[in-house]
């Protein structure tokens, strides 16, 4: 799917100049690589608007945000957004964002990837880091699938669902990310859909806001393969099943936050809290050690 | 460019190869290491962190190897020198980011202090059995260099060594040391910081939306920038074009990454070092690295003191491999000695470079003790017998 795709977006010259208006949120995206490769009815460009839009809202100083994808249909996202901008390994996105946070506290960090990239492949990482409260954002676009591969199960796909990888239903329980990232040690963690692009825009602005490992996890349609193997309409159809099937639990306790196949999803901020990040600890401890009397010699 | 002094320990100093290591980071000005601990590895990760709050340094240790180079090379781009410590198991799981680091061209430092494998092996053993991996263990095709240093002296001299070449050519740069060499201790002599010659990192300084990560100068390495300088420059592992933007075909393929190779071929003259000894007249030719190289030099002067025509090719940077001088001496020479510890790899880039114009005799080194010399001179003494090629052809001891 993704080589005639990328093939023939290169071909296509967009010339912004010459259109009429100018792409509201042209100083956040690259428009130079534009049209995506997302497929009609997926939520992640709806996922990064309301990212772009907390960029502006949260008045970020764009020289001084870096983000960080891994692989994936969400891994793609660091190539469209006009910041500093990395497209690593499959999992390893943390990783490498935990490197450039340490390494320079003063810049905003941001991890923008999927479900399978961060749960799966990268769930070690996803738990180190909000246990040592590395400070950045962690965006979890959630479509309960492996979409770029063509449709395997993940860890978030829901008992009984279908996907290439289990023909016959899902048989494994999947994660509950909030809960996970909630015991790991995160202090911020939300959910919503891409229905709710206002409050998932409001997540994004408080997320980045927040010092320390938050998470915001964006329920997103997969039209192309989740839907299609379970027979869910399209991305219309799955906005629709959101609409009528989540349901706003601000502070809810994170253990209840298990998605059923086609059941409720239970969506709203669940966790809000301080805990001294990394850096402040690492600081701390710097500012004990005595300078240069601890020499070797 | 010269040394920052906050991290030079200006002075003789009596050190471990692991705490020498460690002393030439922060000489080199690197000022990052992420790590996971393993044996026999750690004094590299402790020394750093006893010296980090001098030369304001930063340490993370992180829950694997392979988030350990996700965030060197995270890191680097941000402008710090950074390295990361590892053992063989450990470097096993570095492939990935090793191939990312390649790909990304970004310039950091992988310390492999070898130990015995394959699987946990014996980790408090010294081994060299990592060479072929570090040259061909991430997938895809890569050149990489990697150095050998064979004392606590080198460790230090090499470490920066090392540095350097990862900023000149924009690459991960391998020290392969090992067990012995880590916990050997040794007096180290480190200059003052003004004596220390750093390779500068190449900066863009054009106007800011003008960047593109992988524009190559006329010497084929495009210069860098740092996160958070506002240049909102892309970087992917996926093949890419110069602005750093994946494109999905042979064609860029070519252009991404037949110069990754090539900026390292076409400068192997500059890479390339060896240290050589009575190679003039010679009739065999003892080829070794790393620790190993202790036994072959002391083997070498055994065997000319029993009248034996025998030099020594000493590798400095076994990658990349010095295909032409092993070549040039193959035409002159009766036999080459390659002691290992291992069972047998960088010998086969030698018997390669010796295109069947002389014999390579193999011996797997070290079981008797790193130092012992006993198994090296009866192989001298074996390829001074053979008259024929092809028949001293690599054997197992």
């Amino acid at each position: 799917m993704q080589t005639p795709k990328t093939n023939q977006q290169k071909k296509i010259q967009v010339d912004s100049s010459s259109m009429d208006r100018i792409h509201p949120m042209e100083n956040v995206l690259r428009m130079d690589r534009i049209p995506h490769i997302w497929c009609p009815g997926c939520g992640i460009g709806l996922a990064v608007t309301a990212f772009a839009a907390a960029l502006e809202k949260a008045e970020i100083d764009l020289s001084k945000i870096v983000i960080v994808s891994g692989i994936g249909c969400t891994g793609r996202v660091a190539g469209y957004v006009k910041l500093d901008s990395f497209h690593t390994t499959h999992g390893r996105a943390i990783a490498f964002a935990t490197g450039i946070k340490v390494a320079n506290p003063d810049m905003k960090v941001v991890v923008f990837s999927g479900d399978g990239d961060l749960i799966a492949i990268g769930g070690n990482h996803f738990i180190h880091a909000a246990r040592r409260n590395i400070d950045m954002l962690v965006v979890c676009v959630n479509n309960f699938i492996y979409a770029m591969t063509g449709g395997q199960v993940a860890p978030t796909t829901p008992l009984t669902a279908y996907a290439t990888t289990c023909p016959f239903g899902c048989v494994e329980p999947p994660f509950n990310i909030p809960y996970l990232a909630d015991s790991s040690g995160a202090v911020y963690v939300a959910r919503w859909t891409t229905l709710h692009v206002r409050r998932l825009t409001n997540a994004f602005v408080e997320a980045l806001n927040k010092k320390g490992f938050s998470v915001v996890e964006a329920i997103s349609p997969c039209a192309q393969y989740y839907s299609r193997i379970n027979r869910l309409g399209d991305g219309l159809d799955m906005m629709r099943y959101y609409h009528d099937n989540a349901e706003i639990r601000n502070g809810e306790d994170t253990k209840n936050l298990d998605i059923d196949f086609q059941g409720k999803i239970i969506v709203g901020k669940f966790i809000d809290r301080e805990r001294p990040s990394y850096t402040d600890r690492y600081n701390e401890w710097l500012s004990k050690v005595k300078g240069g009397e601890n020499e070797p010699g | 460019m010269k040394a920052d002094p906050s991290g030079v320990l200006t002075g003789t100093h009596n050190l471990s190869g692991n705490q020498a290591c460690a002393e030439g980071a922060l000489s080199a000005g690197c000022r990052f290491l992420g790590v996971y601990p393993i044996a026999p590895a750690l004094e590299v990760s402790e020394r750093f962190l006893q010296r980090a709050k001098k030369a304001s340094a930063t340490f993370i240790q992180m829950e694997d190897e392979i988030s350990a180079l996700a965030a060197v090379i995270g890191a680097s781009w941000t402008g710090k020198k950074s390295m990361t410590v590892t053992s063989g198991p450990g470097l096993s799981l570095m492939m990935e980011h090793l191939g990312l680091g390649i790909m990304l061209e970004t310039p950091c430092v992988i310390v492999d202090v070898q130990r015995v494998g394959p699987g946990l092996g014996l980790p408090s053993q010294p081994s060299q059995a990592d060479m072929m991996q570090a040259r061909w263990g991430s997938h895809g095709d890569y050149e990489l260099i990697a150095l050998a240093p064979s004392s606590s002296q080198e460790m230090f001299d090499f470490t920066i060594k090392a540095f350097n070449f990862s900023e000149r050519f924009r690459i991960p740069v391998a020290i392969m040391s090992d067990q012995y060499l880590a916990h050997l201790q040794e007096d180290v002599v480190i200059p003052h910081a003004e004596d220390i010659r750093l390779e500068p990192r190449r900066y863009f300084d054009g106007p800011k939306d003008s960047y593109l990560p992988f524009k190559r100068d006329e010497d084929m390495i495009p210069p860098m920038v740092d996160i958070g300088q506002g240049y909102k420059f892309h970087v992917t592992g996926l093949t890419h074009d110069d602005r750093g933007y994946p494109i999905m075909d042979e064609e860029c393929q070519e252009l991404n990454v037949h110069p990754l190779v090539k900026k390292i071929r076409d400068y192997t003259d500059e890479i390339i070092e060896v240290q050589e000894a009575n190679t003039e007249d010679a009739d065999v030719v003892i080829v070794s690295y790393g620790a190993t190289s202790r036994a072959a030099f002391k083997a070498m002067e055994q065997a000319r003191g029993l009248g034996l025509k025998v030099g020594s090719l000493k590798l400095v940077t076994v990658w990349p491999f010095p295909e032409e001088r092993v070549a040039e001496l193959a035409d002159k020479v009766k036999a080459f000695v390659v002691p290992e510890m291992n069972l047998g790899q960088v010998v086969l880039e030698v018997e390669r470079c010796s295109y069947g114009k002389a014999n390579v005799f193999f011996i797997a080194h070290g079981e008797k003790g790193v130092e012992n010399t006993d198994d090296i001179l009866r192989a001298i003494n074996q390829a001074v017998q053979v008259d024929n090629i092809k028949d001293g052809i690599i054997k197992f001891r």
